[in-house]
């Protein structure tokens, strides 16, 4: 006799970046599919992990990525959204809902929300900028979308190890930082490498017709960090913790202008 | 505000603010806007206890230190101390003001 109800089957993959792993679960087994190659090189199919996300996918007339992300916490709890997803997290209970259509991008916007808000609260961040490790030591490469993040990523040369091109992750330990590898991508479109260093420098790029690299006051440095900072939640507490964040990074890690023009000899003066 | 009354002047609590190199960044957690305050409303901010009355902080602070008339001096800082206030980086008052509460940090760590 066959049972009254059938178990919906649940397939799992967790995602670990920044050294913080997150479970998705999902019924969907070609979504499954998706994850695993848009976030190959962070994931594993088991593992403990720190938060787990369960995502339900809608149809895909709710998908309208053009509306603004909205971040707010309630009662202990986080919301999100955007046109094409919702989303709740509640830190308690480590467990959150991602209500989107069956695509990558939905949920790669939640993933950095939730690690920026996991970050905050330890003194990291993330931030829009290129990184990649060098002689063991991790070099920022801070602007805005045409500065040249993805021009000094392409230029890296083949003893460097590319940790993003895009969005690098940003975490306090000890007296320091260490920067770590992430699949958020920029226009190069290929994902960063699963590695970690302390962080050496932060270079705010500038092109220019020279390379040269000039020193920032640590006024300066501190404003154009957090206006490189992503930061989502209009929170008063995760204002004061970016904020207070920004102000220590200026403060332990050199920073500098990096004026360079698109030739590979810039990376002569990195490293 | 009335020359006859006294002005308090305290940092608003919704402020983090730290010290930078020579610049003070005070940053709002109300739309996380950004501030640089120059030399004379770093002087004020750093004063601003809610306890002293804004003359004896001008006496004290700033005619010491720029080198101008009282009267000017206090003219100046009223303008500045309700400046500051419409951007809710101080709160202003007529009488002192009991704990206004701190911001995250003043100064800069080693």
């Amino acid at each position: 006799m066959p049972g009254l109800a059938t178990q919906l089957e649940r397939y799992s993959v967790v995602i670990a970046i920044g050294g913080v792993p997150v479970r998705v679960n999902t019924a969907d087994a070609d979504f499954l599919d998706l994850l695993q190659n848009r976030y190959a090189g962070f994931v594993s199919e088991e593992g403990p992990s720190e938060f787990d996300f369960d995502v339900e996918l809608t149809a895909p007339a709710f998908a309208n990525p053009d509306v603004d992300v909205s971040v707010s916490q309630r009662s202990g709890r986080w919301f999100m959204q955007r046109g094409d997803f919702r989303a709740e997290w509640e830190p308690a209970t480590r467990r959150g809902i991602i209500h989107q259509t069956a695509n990558p991008y939905s949920i790669d916007a939640v993933l950095r929300i939730v690690h920026t808000l996991v970050l905050a609260k330890q003194g990291g961040f993330l931030l829009h900028s290129a990184s990649a490790i060098r002689n063991g030591k991790a070099f920022l490469f801070a602007g805005v979308s045409g500065a040249g993040k993805t021009t000094i990523s392409r230029l890296a040369p083949a003893d460097a190890t590319l940790l993003t091109d895009e969005i690098s992750y940003v975490r306090k330990q000890n007296d320091g930082y260490v920067a770590f590898g992430t699949p958020f991508t920029g226009e190069l479109a290929k994902l960063g490498e699963n590695a970690s260093a302390p962080v050496a420098a932060l270079y705010l790029l500038a092109q220019g017709h020279e390379n040269h690299i000039d020193p920032v006051t640590a006024a300066d440095a501190g404003r154009e960090l957090l206006a490189n900072m992503l930061f989502f939640a209009e929170d008063q507490e995760m204002v004061h913790w970016a904020f207070q964040a920004a102000c220590d990074f200026v403060h332990r890690v050199p920073v500098y202008r990096l004026t360079f023009m698109p030739d590979a000899r810039v990376w002569e003066m990195i490293g | 505000m009335n020359m006859n009354k006294k002005m308090y002047v305290a940092r608003s609590p919704r402020i983090a603010a730290r010290m930078l190199g020579e610049e003070m960044l005070v940053m709002s957690g109300q739309g996380s806007t950004l501030f640089t305050l120059n030399p004379t409303a770093t002087i004020l901010w750093q004063a601003a206890d809610g306890a002293t009355p804004l003359d004896e902080i001008v006496e004290r602070r700033i005619c010491s230190e720029f080198e101008v008339q009282p009267e000017e001096a206090m003219r100046d800082a009223e303008a500045l101390a309700e400046d500051l206030a419409k951007h809710g980086i101080l709160v202003i008052s007529e009488q002192p003001i009991a704990k206004p509460g701190l911001p995250v940090q003043e100064q800069p760590q080693p």
